[in-house]
């Protein structure tokens, strides 16, 4: 494939940039979610 | 608009005993525009930057002055009773763009002077009715833009970095339509005078329609909690 | 990773549910498949060749972004009007504009890349392009004041004033920037979504692009948005103890 190094650094960097910031939103909410109780989360 | 008016003469007082933009924001201006040239170290690259950099050196200095506006309002709370004495926020929205106008164009007026001796503008017959205008509906939209984003970061830590990275871009058309009217009223090869009222058309848009926001705005921006 | 859509006992309950979860789970299927379309199942373009399998990214950033920046504006309005409730539209104001930063990063980005291979230039001061940048850099600016360690309600007002004049500042500023480039010599460029000829399953794929970036939003602003609701929560229970803690300790000094 022509440009594929073009093609692939959009991809990834596109995914990955979308993943890692993913990836922190979960692990801030499993770390904040044990200094709160459940009763006092409106969505659960 | 009797309140407008004094809360305008309020803060030209202040201006006067203090001296702070005289004193301090015109030789910076001025500095700006040395500075300029000595990078470009070209005559007629200068030349042809010229109404570029005088509205770059003004939008540079207007971030101090708005600062210096504001800083001045929360120092002693001034402005929350000034609003206590419903006083309507609009009103004071426009007296503090009108201040903030009145010094702008001041130093507008210097700088263009600065860049007919240092650059070796020369601007004469119709140009000086267009570049009279230009100055007077940029500085005006300056002035509404500078002091809503004044009050948007008044009183908050890091404000004086905040200010140009939150102001610069809305004012990127500005700077765009001053430079190029200016340029025409400069008599630049690349733009007619035509071209250069088209762009104080937009310069008039741009000051109503911030003028209008900032009006409404500035209610829910100068409201205290406590 | 085991994750319970009511808390069960012993493991508390996060920032999920089973809205939530049907909509990762739906985000990941269907990007999968635009990652396979895109780049086994679509044909090379005629004219733009395999570039073209960059406009599947590009433009789903694109709209997100405008999506995002739509929805913050809409959020900060709210918040601005409805004042019993203002800080629960600002958490979903940040989250959004958050989410929106991201990815206009990533338009600008994949733009630039695409551009270098079709205008052979990584940018250019078209309106559009221009217009964004500027949008961009905003943004940048309203989560600079979103940062400020500030009364919350006053950042809340203040940063909604700056949401809803951004989008005073997108019409006006790519006027100018037509009206600018116009009185120049008009550049010769390719309009890259303009010239690509697009078959049933390219469009597709676009639109499946442009609904899986849709999906990755929703997820990413409600779960951070929950993510911002949980700081606070813990900040008043951690004060509520606190006190009573202080209270209990007062009253075994009385006695």
């Amino acid at each position: 494939m022509k440009d594929l190094g073009f093609i692939l650094a959009s991809w990834l960097a596109t995914l990955g940039s979308i993943g890692v910031l993913a990836a922190v939103t979960i692990r801030r909410a499993r770390e904040l979610s044990r200094h709160v109780p459940d009763d006092a989360k409106p969505w659960v | 608009m009797n309140v407008a008016l004094s809360v305008a003469r309020k803060d030209l007082q202040i201006e006067w005993r203090t001296r702070m933009v005289l004193a301090r924001v015109v030789p910076f201006a001025l500095l700006v525009m040395v500075l300029f040239a000595v990078a470009l170290d070209s005559e007629p690259l200068v030349l042809r930057a010229a109404a570029g950099l005088v509205w770059l050196a003004t939008l540079f200095s207007t971030m101090l002055v708005v600062q210096r506006a504001f800083d001045i309002e929360t120092a002693d709370a001034a402005i929350d009773t000034l609003l206590a004495c419903a006083v309507h926020p609009a009103r004071v929205f426009f007296g503090k763009a009108l201040a903030l106008f009145v010094q702008l164009f001041a130093l507008v007026v210097v700088l263009v002077t600065a860049a007919m001796v240092l650059y070796g503008v020369t601007v004469s017959g119709s140009r000086v009715v267009l570049l009279v205008t230009v100055v007077i509906s940029a500085t005006s939209g300056l002035a509404l833009v500078g002091t809503l984003y004044g009050a948007v970061v008044a009183n908050m830590n890091g404000r004086d970095s905040l200010l140009p990275l939150l102001a610069l871009p809305v004012l990127a058309p500005l700077l765009i339509g001053a430079s190029r009217a200016t340029e025409a009223a400069f008599g630049s090869q690349t733009i007619d005078m035509a071209n250069g009222w088209a762009w104080v058309g937009l310069l008039g848009v741009y000051g109503i329609v911030f003028g209008a926001a900032g009006s409404a705005a500035f209610s829910p921006l100068t409201e205290s909690d406590s | 990773m085991h994750t319970a859509t009511t808390a069960a006992p012993g493991a508390a309950a996060r920032t999920g549910t089973r809205t939530t979860r049907v909509i990762g789970v739906l985000a990941l299927a269907t990007t999968a498949f635009v990652v396979v379309s895109a780049f086994f199942l679509t044909p090379a373009d005629s004219v733009q060749g395999d570039s073209v399998r960059i406009m599947y990214v590009h433009v789903p950033t694109a709209w997100v972004a405008y999506l995002a920046f739509i929805t913050t504006a809409v959020a900060s309005g709210f918040s601005l009007a409805r004042r019993h409730r203002t800080l629960g539209f600002d958490r979903v104001a940040g989250a959004s504009g958050e989410v929106g930063v991201l990815f206009m990063a990533m338009t600008l980005l994949t733009g630039s890349l695409w551009g270098r291979l079709t205008w052979g230039t990584f940018w250019q001061w078209d309106p559009r392009l221009t217009t964004t940048l500027f949008l961009f850099v905003t943004y940048v600016g309203y989560l600079a004041v979103r940062r400020i360690d500030t009364d919350p309600r006053q950042r809340a007002r203040r940063s909604a004033v700056i949401a809803l004049l951004a989008v005073l500042e997108i019409p006006l500023v790519h006027f100018s920037v037509v009206l600018w480039r116009s009185l120049h010599q008009e550049a010769s460029v390719l309009s890259p979504d303009g010239d690509v000829r697009l078959d049933d399953l390219m469009l597709f794929t676009l639109f499946a692009g442009v609904a899986a970036f849709t999906l990755i939003f929703a997820w990413l602003v409600i779960h951070r948005q929950r993510l911002t609701a949980l700081a606070d929560i813990r900040q008043t229970v951690g004060l509520d103890a606190a006190i009573a803690l202080r209270r209990s300790e007062t009253r075994g000094v009385v006695k």
